[in-house]
């Protein structure tokens, strides 16, 4: 171990501080927001001193917000109930299909199966919005617009092909004779794919599910076209805060740290998965 | 009792397509009886763990036919194979202990906990791996994790046990005193085994039957002290000895009671004609050159003989090695005593009849063996 000179230490944490400052300043900012009125918040010059109040996360969670000349029902719950919902299954629903898929790609080298992995990519170059026109008018056809199941599926767009090209990363970095070593000792192909495989690449399914989590979450276009407000998610939900009779930030603010609060505490728990698995110091070939 | 365990026949392995890919293993066949142990020599890249993947069925054999126990099955997956391996890069499942990478395959056979527990502690005993037991795989050094790998191998019940150099990570000391019990193991359950190693030593000491391969081929297939007295060909006879035989190329010429070979340098050695059975001498006169082979340990000092030029003189502490310039080659001669030569010293040499080798110079294939005609 090297010892660290004082200077280095102290040049290291004022380095580290600036960027926690830098990143963190918005969010607390909001989070400060969240406890104040209009007032408050839009008095020149701002200040950190106020009186806190609840007024805000109350009338969010009632779903009446208080304009300044009337009064307006807002879903914001259940927007975020959807939101919830709708990104659970599809991150659920990209994992059972996305790891096998990954698994299959990274060890079986069948014909074209580089070919299939990259079309499944390419499905993130297109702009959303090209595929969605079509898609919309396809999915009024068949009955699915407006439906959770035609969510779900079109947020596959979003999670599977993330999902399935970190994870394919992670097996192909399993030695594959560890798999034979098991393979050997009497166990078919399902078993070493459960008992072996899947242990191995954890790390890497549970980064991959974190992040397709945070996009499926933070996604808007998906929603905004193929949803009626009784489906929406909170990214569009928050639209709803704008409104004729002017923009109340307290209430956005409530909002955000509402809508933030699940991806935080998911990635805050999850943190140790993701660099574990971001480094996979556990195999070693 | 010659149960044939495993037999391999004609066996080609490509990488790649067939005919065009890299061509790793040439047309191979042998046939290994039920409880004896086979060591696979050869340098590196001649084809050992691709001969042994096939066995094991982690890579598709080319041409040919594997049979184990009389069963064909080099079309089935490796689980329908009932053989057990130590791979090479040991390949220990990181996710469990030493101790649970032991006890895998048992436990999941369904044998009851504490039978496993005795077995595993057993084998670790013998591999002296106790210590470590309660480790995980990424926290031990590379010998140990090697040892957990031939655990996990030998602790299983299987038709045939391939050993992938077992033990090539451990210190000669360790080496020699798991070899002996590894052997006791093995012989004492009647368990057939196949253990690829460079350590001639150890392929000496644990096999009943050694296979040289060269560059996908199979040289020889035979008993150590057959490899050692008879080498099927230039190859094996270089190979196999340690130092390696020495080779010279030489003309034969008979008169009426001599046979003698001139050498490059012009020099001569010359024998009895009784030496040389008189097959033999046909034979060789009507080849026009030969590759003359005699070991190390047979290079005799003498009054009279072949004149010989000191180049270097080591002593290993428990024999000389002298490299001694001889008919315009280098010949290296073993002693059990230390000698008292330098550098430059004049020499002579006595070679004995029954101990040259005589080769094919082309082909490398042997001809005779101490004045025996091959064949
Ligand atoms: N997967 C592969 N693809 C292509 N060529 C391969 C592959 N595996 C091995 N080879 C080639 O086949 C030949 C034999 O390799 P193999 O691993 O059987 O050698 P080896 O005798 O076990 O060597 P070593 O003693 O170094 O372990 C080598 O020339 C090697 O480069
Ligand atoms: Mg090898």
């Amino acid at each position: 171990m090297q010892s660290v000179s004082t200077l280095e230490r102290i040049l290291r944490g004022t380095a580290i501080s600036l960027v926690i400052f830098f990143f963190m300043f918005p969010i607390f900012w909001i989070f400060l927001m969240s406890f104040q009125t209009n007032e408050t918040i839009l008095r020149v010059p701002p200040s950190m001193v106020f009186e806190p109040t609840l007024t805000n996360y109350r009338s969010l969670i009632s779903g009446t917000l208080e304009g300044s000349t009337a009064t307006l029902e807002i879903r914001f719950m259940s927007n975020l109930y959807n939101s919830l919902f709708l990104s659970v299954t599809s991150v659920t629903v990209g994992l059972l299909l996305g790891v096998p898929a990954a698994y299959a790609f990274a060890k079986l080298k069948f014909r074209g199966s580089e070919d299939i992995a990259f079309t499944l990519l390419s499905f993130r170059f297109a702009p959303p919005l090209l595929v969605l026109l079509p898609l919309t008018i396809y999915f009024q056809k068949i009955g699915l617009a407006d439906t959770y199941l035609g969510l779900i599926w079109v947020y596959q767009l979003i999670v599977l092909p993330l999902i399935l090209w970190i994870v394919r990363g992670y097996f192909e970095d399993i030695p594959s004779d560890i798999e034979y070593a098991h393979r050997i000792a009497g166990h078919g192909f399902w078993s070493t794919f459960t008992k072996i495989a899947l242990p191995l690449a954890g790390p890497g399914i549970a980064a991959a599910g974190l992040l397709a989590f945070i996009f499926a979450w933070n996604n808007f276009i998906f929603a905004l076209v193929l949803a009626s407000a009784d489906k929406q998610p909170v990214t569009v939900g928050a639209l709803a805060f704008i409104t004729a009779s002017g923009i109340n930030y307290g209430q956005i603010a409530a909002g955000i740290m509402l809508s933030i609060a699940p991806t935080f505490a998911l990635a805050l728990y999850a943190q140790r998965y993701l660099v574990e698995g971001l480094s996979l110091g556990a195999v070693k070939g | 009792m010659s149960e044939i365990m495993l037999q391999i026949s004609n066996v080609d392995k490509f990488y790649g397509p067939i005919d065009t890919g890299v061509h790793a293993v040439k047309d191979v066949s042998i046939d290994v009886e039920r409880g004896d142990i086979i060591a696979l020599l050869g340098s590196s890249g001649c084809g050992k763990t691709s001969t042994l993947r096939m066995i094991a069925g982690f890579e598709e054999v080319s041409r040919g036919t594997i049979s184990i126990a009389g069963r064909e099955v080099h079309m089935l997956p490796p689980v329908k194979r009932n053989v057990a391996m130590a791979f090479e890069g040991y390949s220990l499942y990181p996710t469990v202990t030493v101790r649970d990478n032991i006890a895998f395959a048992l436990k999941s056979s369904g044998k009851p906990a504490s039978e496993v527990a005795a077995k595993v502690d057993e084998i670790a005993e013998m591999l002296e791996i106790t210590g470590i037991l309660d480790k995980y795989p990424s926290s031990i050094s590379g010998g140990q994790q090697q040892r957990a790998s031939l655990a996990r191998a030998l602790i299983r019940d299987a038709d045939l046990y391939l050993l992938d150099e077992p033990m090539g990570q451990l210190e000669p000391q360790l080496r020699t005193l798991l070899r002996g019990r590894i052997k006791y193991y093995i012989k004492e359950r009647g368990l057939t085994a196949i253990l690829v190693t460079h350590d001639q030593t150890e392929a000496n000491a644990l096999a009943d039957k050694i296979a040289v391969m060269e560059d996908g081929e199979m040289q020889q297939f035979a008993s150590p002290e057959e490899i050692k007295e008879a080498p099927a060909n230039l190859f094996t006879g270089t190979f196999v000895g340690e130092p390696p035989m020495n080779i010279f190329d030489a003309k034969a010429a008979s008169s009426d009671d001599t046979f003698a070979f001139s050498l490059q340098d012009g020099s001569e050695l010359s024998f009895p004609r009784s030496a040389f059975a008189s097959a033999l001498q046909d034979r060789v006169m009507a080849m026009d050159r030969v590759a003359l082979g005699v070991r190390p340990y047979a290079v005799q000092r003498s009054e009279t003989g072949a004149a010989a030029r000191v180049l270097a003189n080591q002593w290993l502490g428990d024999q000389s090695h002298i490299a001694a310039e001889f008919a315009g080659g280098t010949l290296v001669l073993v002693e059990h005593d230390r000698a008292d030569l330098s550098e430059g010293d004049e020499i002579t040499v006595h070679l004995d009849a029954s101990d040259l080798h005589i080769f094919e110079p082309d082909t490398g294939a042997a001809i005779s063996h101490g004045a025996k005609l091959v064949g």
